[in-house]
C-alpha cells in the first residue's frame, strides 16, 4: 500500500479496516460513544470546556484506525526521520563536532524503529514514500541540507512532531497491550530526542504555545504545535489549570507541564510538507 | 458490569473470607536515601489482622508465620493504592509526590541558590519543579473529585542520602527520577482500563505526561553526565525484537516502588494493582 493511499484511508471516515473482526468494530464503536459521554462530565465536576471536547474528539477519531493502520502511519513518520537523517550525516561538512554523535545516535534509534515497525508489521508494511525535505511539496524552500540551523529546525519540527504523533495513536492501541507499550516505548524516546535538539537550538527542552515561533521557528511549521487541542492547552482532564499556579511558572509552567496529542490527519499534513506525491 | 471504582480494602475490615486466597502483599517503603536499598516486600498473612468471625473457618495454613508487624498501633490503618484505574491513578501520585518534593528541596538548597539567574542550569531545575508541582496538584485534584475518601494521602520522605548543596548529588537524583518516571508511565499505560469511566482520558493524561518527564530526563542527562549522547544513551534503553536500543524502559509498578521506596518513609500498600 503506499502512503498515498494510507491517506486516503484513514481520511475516509466511513471505511472500517476489512482485517478488523466484528468484535473489534464493535468495540470501537462502543468506545466512541463513551468518549462522547465522558466529555460532559470531566472528572465529575467542571462544566464542559472547549478544549475538553477537542480532546475527546481527538482521542475518538483516533479509536477508528486499526492498529495495522496506527503501525504503517508511525513507519512513514519514522522512513522520514530515518531518511531525513541520514542524509543530513551523509552531507559533507554540514553536522560536526558533538553534533554529530547527537545525530548519529538519533538517526540509529529511527534506523532501529523502522526496522522494528517493518517486523511488526510484515507484508502489511507500506512502502517508503518519496521524500523533499526542501519542502517543496509545501510550498516550503528550505536550505535543509546546506545550512545546519535550517537542519536542526527541521529536527526540532520532526521529533516534536513525533511525541504528538505517537501520543494521539495512544488510544487507538489500547486493546493491544504489547503494541501499545512498544508505542509508548518509542514516544518517549522521541521526546528524549526533541528535548535534546530544542536546547541545541537556544531553546527549553519543553514545549510552550501553541505556534511555531514560539519554539524559534517559522510561521510555516505552526501545524506542527496548533491542532484541535494545541500545547498552548492549559485545561486537563476537564480543569483549567491556567489559574492555579501562579507561584509555579503560571500558565507557562502549565503548558509545558502537558505535551498534547496531533489527530492522524493532523500529522499526515505536517508530513504532506515533505512527501512528492506524483506517485499515484 | 464492572464498576470503575473499587473501594479500597484496608487492614482491619470485615469480611476477610474473600481475600483469604489472596495473600496480601504487604509493601513497606522505609527510608535511608539510597533507591532500591531499603525495599522490602513480604507476604502479610491476614492472620495479624483483628477478625473476630476469621476463627470459624480456619484452615491449616502450611505457610510459615510471617513475623508480625512492628507497628505499635496495630489499629492503624495502612493505605493502600486501590484497584483498577483508581490504583494507577494513585500510584502516579505517588511517584508526582516524589518528585515534586525533591525538587522542592532542591531548589532550596545552596547548589540551585548558588546558580546565576539567566543560566539555562537554573531555569532547567525550576521549570522542572514547576512541572513536577503541577503534576501533583492535577493528580490531587483528579483523584479527590472521583474517589474523595481513596486518595492516597500526602506522603513524607527521607533524602537523606541527597546533598542539596553539591551538584552533581541533586542532579544525580534529579535523572534518576526522572529516568523513572519515563519507565513507569510507560509500564503503567497498558494497565489503564480503558473501557472504564474516564479510562481513555486517562491513558491520554499518562501520555501527556510521560513524554515531558522525557523531556526532563533528556536535560537532567545532560547536566549531570556530559557526554553528547547522554540524553537517550543505550544504558536506559532496551531492544525489541533484537532491533537495538532505541526504546525506553517499561516498568512494572512493583519494581517501580522498589527503586522509588528508598525515599519514601510513608508506608503504603500496593496490593490490587492491575498487573497486565
Amino acid at each position: 500500500m503506499s502512503f498515498i493511499k494510507l491517506l486516503d484511508k484513514i481520511s475516509d471516515k466511513s471505511s472500517l479496516d476489512a482485517s478488523a473482526s466484528r468484535r473489534d468494530v464493535f468495540k470501537q464503536f462502543k468506545s466512541f460513544g463513551k468518549g462522547a459521554a465522558m466529555a460532559s462530565i470531566p472528572f465529575g465536576l467542571a462544566g464542559i470546556s472547549k478544549s475538553t471536547k477537542a480532546a475527546n474528539a481527538a482521542f475518538t477519531t483516533a479509536m477508528q484506525a486499526s492498529p495495522t493502520d496506527v503501525l504503517n502511519f508511525a513507519l512513514t513518520l519514522e522512513y522520514l526521520e530515518q531518511e531525513f537523517y541520514q542524509i543530513g550525516l551523509d552531507t559533507d561538512g554540514l553536522i560536526t563536532g558533538d553534533a554529530r554523535d547527537v545525530f548519529g545516535l538519533i538517526s540509529k534509534h529511527e534506523d532501529d524503529h523502522v526496522a522494528f515497525l517493518l517486523a511488526a508489521l510484515g507484508d502489511d508494511a507500506v512502502a517508503k514514500p518519496t521524500f523533499d525535505f526542501t519542502g517543496a511539496p509545501g510550498g516550503l524552500s528550505l536550505d535543509t541540507f546546506e545550512n545546519i540551523d535550517t537542519f536542526m529546525a527541521v529536527s526540532q519540527g520532526l521529533e516534536d512532531t513525533g511525541v504528538r504523533a505517537y501520543k494521539g495513536q495512544a488510544g487507538a492501541l489500547a486493546n493491544d497491550n504489547a503494541l501499545l507499550e512498544y508505542a509508548l516505548q518509542i514516544h518517549s524516546v522521541e521526546a528524549r530526542h526533541a528535548s535534546k535538539v530544542r536546547r541545541m537550538r537556544g531553546q527549553k527542552g519543553w514545549v510552550t504555545a501553541g505556534d511555531a515561533s514560539s519554539q524559534g521557528l517559522p510561521a510555516a511549521f505552526d501545524p506542527i504545535y496548533g491542532g484541535e487541542t494545541p500545547e498552548s492547552n492549559t485545561v486537563q482532564g476537564g480543569v483549567e489549570l491556567a489559574g492555579l499556579f501562579g507561584d509555579f511558572g503560571g500558565p507557562q509552567a502549565v503548558q509545558e507541564a502537558f505535551d498534547e496529542p496531533l489527530t492522524m490527519d493532523e500529522v499526515l499534513a505536517i508530513g504532506g510538507f515533505f512527501i512528492v506525491t506524483n506517485e499515484e | 458490569m464492572k464498576k470503575p471504582l473499587v473501594k479500597v480494602d484496608v487492614v482491619g475490615t470485615s469480611n476477610q473470607k474473600s481475600k483469604r486466597k489472596s495473600r496480601r502483599k504487604f509493601i513497606k517503603l522505609s527510608g535511608l536515601g539510597i533507591a532500591g536499598s531499603s525495599f522490602l516486600i513480604y507476604g502479610c498473612s491476614e492472620d495479624d489482622d483483628f477478625d473476630p468471625g476469621r476463627e470459624i473457618d480456619r484452615s491449616p495454613d502450611p505457610e510459615p508465620e510471617p513475623e508480625p508487624d512492628p507497628d505499635p498501633d496495630p489499629v492503624e490503618e495502612v493505605f493502600d493504592l486501590g484497584a483498577g484505574n483508581l490504583g494507577i491513578l494513585n500510584y502516579a501520585y505517588a511517584l508526582e509526590q516524589l518528585e515534586a518534593e525533591f525538587y522542592t528541596r532542591a531548589v532550596a538548597g545552596a547548589y540551585y541558590t548558588g546558580l546565576a539567574d539567566d543560566s539555562e542550569e537554573k531555569q532547567i531545575i525550576e521549570d522542572t519543579w514547576y512541572h513536577e508541582v503541577i503534576h501533583r496538584e492535577f493528580f490531587k485534584t483528579a483523584i479527590s473529585a472521583v474517589a474523595p475518601d481513596d486518595i492516597l494521602p500526602d506522603l513524607e520522605f527521607d533524602f537523606e542520602g541527597v546533598n542539596f548543596d553539591d551538584r552533581q548529588s541533586v542532579l544525580d537524583t534529579a535523572l534518576l527520577l526522572e529516568d523513572t518516571g519515563v519507565s513507569a508511565y510507560n509500564g503503567a499505560g497498558k494497565l489503564i482500563d480503558v473501557d472504564a469511566d474516564m479510562g481513555g482520558t486517562y491513558l491520554l493524561l499518562a501520555g501527556k505526561i510521560v513524554s515531558v518527564e522525557a523531556r526532563h530526563a533528556s536535560a537532567f542527562a545532560d547536566l549531570a553526565l556530559g557526554t553528547p549522547t547522554a540524553f537517550a544513551r543505550d544504558e536506559v534503553l532496551v531492544s525489541i525484537s533484537d532491533v537495538g536500543p532505541a526504546f525506553d524502559k517499561a516498568t512494572p509498578p512493583a519494581d517501580v516502588l522498589a527503586a522509588a521506596g528508598g525515599f519514601i518513609t510513608t508506608e503504603f500498600t500496593a496490593d490490587q494493582l492491575p498487573t497486565d
